[in-house]
């Protein structure tokens, strides 16, 4: 991987729901500062795997994880690191936007509280300067104590990117973040995306494979709980190593 | 018209007339118990009905004060939610937050299960156990009372409460529990900063209900709140709640008497009581619906 720094390193991961082996010996390096896409059709454990690495899947039942996954140095499986304290290093947005039924500003406010956080000078900064970073801020500055869930679905999606952001995490995982977004607020995240990968190390997961090509440095194909192929994006949608990432990109299944 | 079309127009009409027979049954209620309770108040006055304070119906001249009654209801039933409140809440919330799959499993039907038992059995329970019991441990001269009522009816409602709350708290989208543990949170604070106040309304509504439930209970009450027509003043007095009183004396009261209307008029009073609960829980839990964005 061209000797860049990395931030996140999956080793010999393997997943089981129950009897099901949803991911196969998954070894996969994400770069520090860059976007890493994940692509694949449905089932193939894209998802699932982004979801691993801020131990988001712990919370369904029934389900096997071995291998190991770091975040920089640190082995964020091991026992005795609290799952709390990697999801605030390793921050994420859903598939479909969730804000909490509470307004604007308690929506970014609630990370900010949870982690401890009680100088409201500071919180208040905090919710400015993430809602300003997550190209939101104009829209909503004038309505901070409205409902959040009378915004757009594309503003909704912005301002799950900006709680994320308050609380300060090295890296963000998207999970499909525009799959139920229209493509004016799509082009709108894609943009956000490309301007937080200065500060920020960013994964995807995403269904639409133009996404990955625009916005992504390095994309991995999944198929079946498989890590196909993983490269540079260019190497990876010009000149694929497998026949199956070439069929999966020229559209011939998936 | 054709034999045909007369058939969909009769079995159309068929299944409107059952849709519709519930509305029927409730108008009829409310109708009768208008008719026979209202009477009453040629001889009594409304307030004299509803405040005095002595129920003494078969007295010569008699009196017909349904407050020490309507308190006896009100006590006994807000006594009753001391003990469901907690244990519904508490049990809906194990259930849905901390509970294994196995252990929801045989918990949610055991719970249910608790409100099939019928009224009379508990009746039993707290006459020929419960009440001895607090008459030894608290030193009182009798254990029918307040306390014993409450006791049991909370236990009765108690699988009205946790199944509606249990209810409420599994319609909180699982996102938002999502969104807060991605934020960082832990369980207990995604607990009480976001599922419960999501859940918040369709709780209350759980506790209105459960309070519903308690206050239209009769069987229990008869057997175990001890009978007495009385404005307690304490939790080991004996009362007589509404639903006792109307069971109890229904059947001594001459039809189309002042004694008989008094009852259909409490009777009224009652009804009126229970469903002002059911209207009021209905629309928190329509607000409740809207807030998470479900269907109204």
């Amino acid at each position: 991987m061209d000797n860049l720094p990395i931030k996140m390193r999956a080793h010999g991961v393997d997943f089981f729901y129950g009897q099901h082996h949803a991911l196969k010996n998954i070894n996969l390096d994400i770069a520090k500062n860059h976007v890493t896409a994940i692509i694949g059709p449905s089932g193939c454990g894209k998802s699932t795997f982004i979801r691993l690495l801020n131990r988001m899947n712990e919370m369904v039942p029934n389900t096997t994880l071995t291998g190991k996954i770091y975040l920089d140095c640190l082995d964020i499986l091991s026992p005795c690191i609290d799952p709390a304290e990697v999801r605030r290093r390793v921050g994420m947005v859903f598939q479909k936007p969730n804000p909490f039924p509470k307004n604007i500003f308690e929506n970014i406010s609630y990370g900010l509280e949870v982690n401890g956080i009680k100088n409201k000078q500071l919180i208040e900064d905090r919710v400015v300067e993430s809602l300003k970073k997550s190209a939101i801020w104009d829209e909503v500055k004038d309505r901070l104590h409205d409902s959040a869930l009378r915004l757009s679905g594309g503003q909704q999606q912005r301002l799950c990117i900006a709680r994320c952001l308050a609380i300060q995490p090295e890296v963000l995982l998207f999970d499909e973040p525009c799959a139920s977004l229209d493509p004016i607020s799509t082009r709108k995240i894609e943009e956000l995306i490309l301007e937080l990968k200065k500060d920020y190390t960013i994964a995807i997961v995403t269904h639409n494979m133009q996404q990955a090509a625009r916005i992504s440095d390095y994309t991995g194909f999944f198929l079946l709980g498989d890590l196909i192929e993983f490269d540079k994006t260019e190497k990876i949608f010009k000149a694929p190593h497998d026949s199956r990432t070439e069929d999966y990109i020229t559209g011939r299944f998936g | 018209m054709s034999l045909f079309r007369l058939k969909e127009k009769i079995i159309q009409g068929v299944f409107t007339v059952l849709a519709f027979s519930s509305l029927l049954f409730l108008v009829g209620i409310i109708f009768v118990l208008f008719k026979e309770g209202l009477p009453i108040f040629k001889d009594v006055k409304i307030s004299d009905f509803l405040f005095g304070r002595f129920w003494y119906p078969t007295y010569e001249p008699p009196e017909f004060g349904v407050l020490p009654l309507i308190v006896g209801s009100f006590y006994v039933s807000l006594g009753a939610m001391f003990v469901c409140v907690p244990l519904g809440i508490g049990s809906a919330l194990y259930i849905n937050e901390m509970a294994s799959y196995k252990q929801k499993a045989i918990l949610k039907p055991l719970i249910e299960i608790l409100a099939s038992v019928p009224s009379i059995i508990y009746g039993f329970f707290a006459m020929a156990i419960l009440a001895p019991f607090l008459q030894k441990t608290f030193n009182i001269p009798i254990g029918l009372c307040t306390l014993n009522a409450s006791i049991i009816l909370g236990v009765m409602a108690t699988p009205t409460v946790c199944s509606l709350a249990e209810d409420a708290l599994s319609y909180v989208p699982r996102s938002f529990r999502e969104a807060s543990f991605a934020v960082g949170a832990t369980r207990w604070q995604t607990l009480i900063k976001v599922v419960i106040p999501a859940a918040g309304s369709g709780i209350s509504t759980a506790v209105i209900l459960g309070m519903s439930r308690a206050i239209g209970e009769t069987m229990t009450v008869l057997m175990a709140a001890g009978g007495a027509a009385i404005i307690p003043t304490s939790i080991f007095d004996p009362v007589r709640p509404m639903t006792a009183a109307i069971a109890a004396e229904m059947g001594e009261a001459p039809v189309g008497g002042d004694h008989y209307h008094a009852l259909f008029a409490i009777a009224l009073a009652l009804f009126l009581i229970t469903f002002f609960f059911n209207i009021l829980a209905e629309i928190i839990s329509r607000r409740f619906r809207i807030k998470l964005g479900l269907s109204g």
